[in-house]
């Protein structure tokens, strides 16, 4: 059984590529993301509130590593079998060490639909592994130069929209509690995955104007987009494995492992390495890891995920 | 009615600058400016704001002739070689000089 939500971004990507008139309004897509940044944090407050912090380091530190490691893996592949020039490199890896929040959201109704529980702290570490690849890409592309301002890099990483939105939906969800949340439930819950199926047609309908540079930039891209995601989640499958994560947290982590960030780091990007075409690591961000982790990607990941744990058991 | 001549200076930029734009245009002495959400086509391909990435702005800055020029050489110089930008200044007319 294929999942509606799916549908709508199969809706947006043909739509696109068939240029049709279909266009969502930017505030539309905005408010999208906002509603689903927001839920996913409030989900994770609330069961945040349940259990002592102090477990969950170990955890965030290897998240935490995770993602300073596959930007770094990444790097030398896109610029040595690639041949990209160093602030490229640089960018498209940090892209890669970074998660996307809407392949996420995908996941967790993937997980929903087939009742397969996770870890509710799942956003936390979302949060946590969409930073480090950040701050990696741009050392790499610059050395640790002095003209650097950090300062502002800081505040572009750390004030973005999804940050600001994913913490204060877990501190929200935190502070009021399961009880004090059932009346915003209705908009922020129920409707999570009508508001999914809006956004992921936009998301299509955004991955369809992605073809043409994908053409012009040939297939190393098309490989790098589905061959690092596939790299990527088996590390996460063992990361989560390793941590003794549930079948479905290994799964989430995988995906997360998997995720290619276009919101996050492309702006940090932009701003930090200004010299890096923004056009290549969006081409494959979301011309490539992001349909092939919403449409193929998720059940491999779950299926790496049972596989871990059984193969585990003996 | 008394009027002044004044240079208008229209920047069409990606709307990732706005944040540190805002801060040269203080810098550079501006008075104010206007900023309006804009999409478009140049040399850098379509950019019709459908999400953050693709997303246009147009900063429009009333000022003195030379404040004009001195903005549009430290863009020039800052911007022009990564980033989607077009400047160009045309003359008005202002009523109230003192606030330009």
């Amino acid at each position: 059984m294929i999942d509606p939500v799916i549908l709508f971004f199969v809706l947006g990507a043909v739509a696109g590529l068939l240029r049709s008139e279909l266009r969502l309004p930017a505030a539309v897509y905005e408010f999208a993301s906002i509603v689903l940044l927001l839920s996913i944090g409030l989900k994770g407050g609330i069961e945040l509130a349940r259990q002592p912090f102090g477990n969950l380091l170990p955890q965030m530190l290897a998240v935490v590593a995770l993602g300073l490691a596959l930007s770094l893996i990444a790097f030398p592949v896109l610029r040595h079998l690639g041949r990209f020039t160093r602030a490229d490199a640089a960018s498209i890896a940090a892209h890669y060490g970074s998660v996307s929040v809407g392949t996420y959201a995908v996941a967790v109704a993937y997980l929903g639909s087939r009742q397969i529980a996770f870890e509710a702290h799942m956003p936390l570490l979302l949060v946590l592994l969409e930073v480090p690849a950040i701050l990696v890409g741009i050392v790499l592309a610059r050395g640790l130069s002095r003209e650097t301002r950090w300062g502002s890099v800081a505040h572009e990483v750390f004030l973005g929209k999804g940050i600001v939105l994913l913490l204060g939906g877990v501190f929200i969800g935190w502070a009021a509690g399961p009880d004090g949340l059932a009346s915003i439930e209705p908009l922020f819950f129920d409707l999570f995955k009508g508001i999914l199926a809006l956004f992921l047609l936009e998301m299509g309908l955004i991955t369809a104007k992605q073809a043409g540079s994908l053409r012009r930039h040939g297939p190393f891209l098309v490989a790098f987009g589905i061959g690092m995601p596939l790299f990527s989640a088996l590390v996460g499958t063992w990361l989560g494995w390793a941590l003794g994560l549930s079948i479905g947290g290994t799964a989430i982590l995988a995906t997360l492992a998997a995720s290619a960030s276009y919101i996050a780091v492309p702006a940090a990007m932009r701003i930090s390495v200004p010299e890096a075409n923004p056009t290549l690591s969006l081409a494959a961000a979301l011309g490539i890891t992001f349909p092939f982790n919403v449409l193929l990607g998720i059940p491999i990941y779950h299926a790496l995920s049972v596989w871990a744990h059984t193969f585990a058991r003996g | 009615m008394h009027s002044h001549t004044r240079t208008l200076l229209t920047i069409v930029t990606e709307a990732a600058l706005e944040g540190t734009l805002v801060r040269d245009l203080d810098r550079l002495h501006a008075h104010g400016y206007t900023i309006t959400d804009a999409r478009g086509k140049g040399n850098r391909g379509v950019r019709d704001a459908g999400w953050e990435a693709s997303a246009n702005i147009r900063v429009e800055v009333v000022c003195d002739a030379e404040t004009a020029e001195a903005i549009a050489a430290s863009l020039q110089e800052q911007y022009y070689d990564d980033y989607a930008m077009i400047l160009f200044m045309s003359d008005i007319t202002v009523l109230r000089p003192q606030k330009f």
